[in-house]
C-alpha cells in the first residue's frame, strides 16, 4: 500500500493568505487536530470563520480535539475529474462528525478497501497523512 | 398585504439551437444575443424596448455590453443574483418581476448564456497545483466536482428515509421520456430505458451517468413586463404569482457543516413561495425541477410538499411523472438531463409554454406551473407562474 490514499498530483492545500485557517494546517503537520471554538460563548465552529455565529464575538480559540468521530455521510467516486485520478479507480470520501466538538464535520477519505461496504453512523479514528509541505487528516473504521 | 403576486408576467421566451458542448458555431455572447432576439420576436416587441437585464451565477454576457450591442435606449435595471449556480434562476425572474413592480424598469429580460465548449466544463476540476480556502478542505481528498459536492447530501437523505436507486432512476427516465417529444432537445431521439440506466456507470455513488446534467453550448431568454401591459400582448401571459429565494439557517456553512445537511434547501423557501402564490402543492399542474443531479430533484419535490420522504419509493415512478396524465408531470421538455443545460433557464421557457398550451408534452389546462431552481446550492429559488385564471 502506498503512503498516501490518493495518487500524487492533486492540488496541495495552502493556508489562506489572510491567515484564517493557518493554525489548522500547522496542527495537521504536527499530528494534532485543532479546530475553532468561540472564546466568549464556547460554541464550536467549522469550517474556519472570523466571527462566532452564535454570539458575534471575534475572540476565537484554536482548541485541540481528539481525532475521533462518527461517519455522517459518504460517497464513492468512480469518474475521474482530475488528471491525477485518471488511472486510479474508485475511492471513498466521507463526512465525519465530531461529537466531542459540537458535532462539527470534516471531509476526509475513508481508508481501506475502496469497494468496502460503508456504514453511516460507524465510529472512525483520524490518521494523519504526511505530504511534502502539508498533511491531510484521513479516517479509518474502528 | 404587500406582495409581488400577479404584478408582472412573461410575454416572450426564446432560445438558441441547443448543442452538445463544443459544437456551437457561435461564441457564447452571440448565443446570448440570438436568444434575446428570439424572445423579443416571440413577444412581438422591438428589442429596443428592453430596459432591464437580470441573470445569475457568473453570466459573462453582461448587461452593459448587451445594452450597447442591442442599442438599448436607456438601461434602467442591471442585476446579477449572487451565488449558487443554477439556484439563482428563479431568483433572477423574481428580481426582474420586483424591478417592474417597483417601477425601476418596464421591460426586463432574464437571460443565461453558457458555452461550456468555449469556457470550460463544469464537470471537470481545474488542473491547478495548489488550493486555498474552502476547496483546500475538500479537493485534496478528491472531492472536487459538483457531483462530488452534492453526492453526500443525497446519500444521507436516501439513508435516513430508506430511498432506493429506483427513485432516482424514475426522475432520469421522466426527463428523457419528455425529451423524445421535444425536437429542441439534445437527447431527442435518444431514449433511455430502465436497463440502460441500470447498466450505466457510476459517476459518484449515488449518482449514475444519467443522474447527472449534460454539458452544453446554449442560451435562453425570457421577457417580463407589467401585468397590465402583458394583457395586450401577442402571447398569452404567464403571470409571476409566486417567487421566493434564500437559504436555510447556515446552510452555506463551510466544509459541509450545514446544520440540516440532508436537504436541498427549500424547507423555508417553499412555504414562502406557496404563501405568496396562494396555492397549495395539490394545485400545481406541472413542475420543472432543476436536475443538477436527480438527488436534488428528489429532495426538492419532498420539500415542495408533493410527497413525504418516506413515500418517495412509491411515488417516484415514470408513470406518475409523465405528461399529460401523471400525478406530477415533471420536466416536460427534458430539462437539464435531456433538453439542454441552460443552467435551468430552459425550465422557465418550458413552464411558460405550459401556461400558453405550447409545450411538446402539454398538460391540458395548465394554470399553475412551478419552477424549482438549483437544489442543494445556496441560495436557491422557486417561481410559480399562473394563467390569467389564477389572478
Amino acid at each position: 500500500m502506498s503512503a498516501t490514499y490518493l495518487p500524487a498530483g492533486l492540488p496541495a492545500p495552502r493556508p489562506q493568505r489572510d491567515g484564517l485557517d493557518k493554525p489548522y494546517w500547522d496542527g495537521l503537520r504536527e499530528g494534532v487536530l485543532r479546530v475553532q471554538r468561540c472564546a466568549a460563548c464556547g460554541a464550536w465552529r467549522w469550517g474556519p470563520e472570523w466571527i462566532c455565529h452564535a454570539c458575534h464575538s471575534f475572540d476565537t480559540r484554536w482548541e485541540e480535539v481528539s481525532p475521533r468521530g462518527r461517519l455522517y455521510s459518504w460517497a464513492r467516486s468512480w469518474h475521474p475529474v482530475h488528471p491525477a485520478l485518471r488511472e486510479h479507480g474508485p475511492y471513498i470520501f466521507a463526512l465525519i462528525e465530531l461529537p466531542q466538538a459540537g458535532n462539527i464535520r470534516m471531509v476526509g477519505n475513508l481508508l481501506g478497501d475502496p469497494l468496502q461496504k460503508v456504514e453511516i453512523g460507524g465510529e472512525v479514528a483520524g490518521v494523519f497523512e504526511p505530504h511534502e509541505g502539508y498533511a491531510l487528516l484521513q479516517w479509518r473504521r474502528v | 398585504m404587500n406582495s409581488l403576486r400577479g404584478k408582472a408576467a412573461v410575454i416572450g421566451v426564446g432560445e438558441t439551437t441547443y448543442y452538445k458542448r463544443g459544437n456551437a458555431p457561435d461564441p457564447e455572447f452571440v448565443m446570448a444575443l440570438k436568444a434575446i432576439l428570439a424572445a423579443c420576436e416571440d413577444a412581438g416587441i422591438d428589442p429596443g424596448e428592453i430596459d432591464g437585464f437580470a441573470s445569475f451565477h457568473n453570466e459573462r454576457s453582461d448587461s452593459v455590453r448587451l445594452a450597447a450591442a442591442l442599442g438599448i435606449k436607456e438601461l434602467r435595471f442591471s442585476n446579477l443574483q449572487w451565488g449558487g449556480g443554477g439556484g439563482g434562476g428563479s431568483g433572477a425572474v423574481g428580481n426582474a418581476a420586483a424591478a417592474i413592480a417597483g417601477g425601476l424598469a418596464d421591460c426586463v429580460v432574464v437571460h443565461r448564456s453558457l458555452a461550456q465548449g468555449q469556457f470550460g466544463r463544469f464537470g471537470q476540476a481545474a488542473p491547478i497545483q495548489t488550493i486555498s480556502g474552502e476547496g483546500a478542505f475538500t479537493w485534496p481528498y478528491g472531492l472536487m466536482s459538483p457531483a462530488h459536492m452534492f453526492a453526500m447530501r443525497t446519500m444521507r437523505f436516501m439513508h435516513d428515509h430508506k430511498i432506493g436507486q429506483g427513485a432516482l432512476r424514475a426522475l432520469a427516465l421522466a426527463s428523457y421520456h419528455h425529451a423524445q417529444l421535444n425536437p429542441r432537445a439534445v437527447m431527442h431521439r435518444r431514449p433511455l430505458s430502465e436497463a440502460q440506466y441500470d447498466e450505466s456507470r457510476w459517476i459518484v455513488e449515488p449518482y449514475k451517468l444519467y443522474d447527472c446534467c449534460m454539458e452544453n453550448d446554449c442560451a435562453a431568454a425570457i421577457i417580463l413586463v407589467s401585468a397590465e401591459r402583458a394583457k395586450d400582448m401577442k402571447q398569452k401571459p404567464a403571470f409571476v404569482i409566486g417567487a421566493a429565494q434564500g437559504s436555510e439557517y447556515r446552510n452555506g456553512a463551510g466544509v459541509h457543516n450545514a446544520p440540516t445537511y440532508a436537504t436541498s434547501g427549500f424547507n423555508t423557501v417553499a412555504p414562502r413561495l406557496y404563501d405568496m402564490a396562494q396555492v397549495k402543492p395539490s394545485d400545481v399542474d406541472v413542475v420543472q425541477a432543476y436536475e443538477n443531479f436527480t438527488g436534488g430533484v428528489l429532495m426538492a419535490l419532498v420539500e415542495h410538499g408533493f410527497f413525504g420522504a418516506d413515500e418517495a419509493n412509491e411515488f417516484l415512478t415514470l408513470a406518475n411523472l409523465t405528461a399529460p396524465r401523471g400525478k406530477l408531470p415533471l420536466n416536460t421538455s427534458g430539462g437539464n438531463l435531456a433538453e439542454c443545460y441552460v443552467h435551468g433557464l430552459e425550465h422557465h421557457t418550458e413552464a411558460v409554454r405550459q401556461i400558453r398550451g405550447q409545450s411538446t408534452a402539454q398538460v391540458e389546462g395548465t394554470d399553475v406551473s412551478l419552477v424549482i431552481s438549483g437544489p442543494m446550492v445556496n441560495p436557491i429559488s422557486s417561481v410559480i407562474y399562473g394563467s390569467g385564471a389564477t389572478l
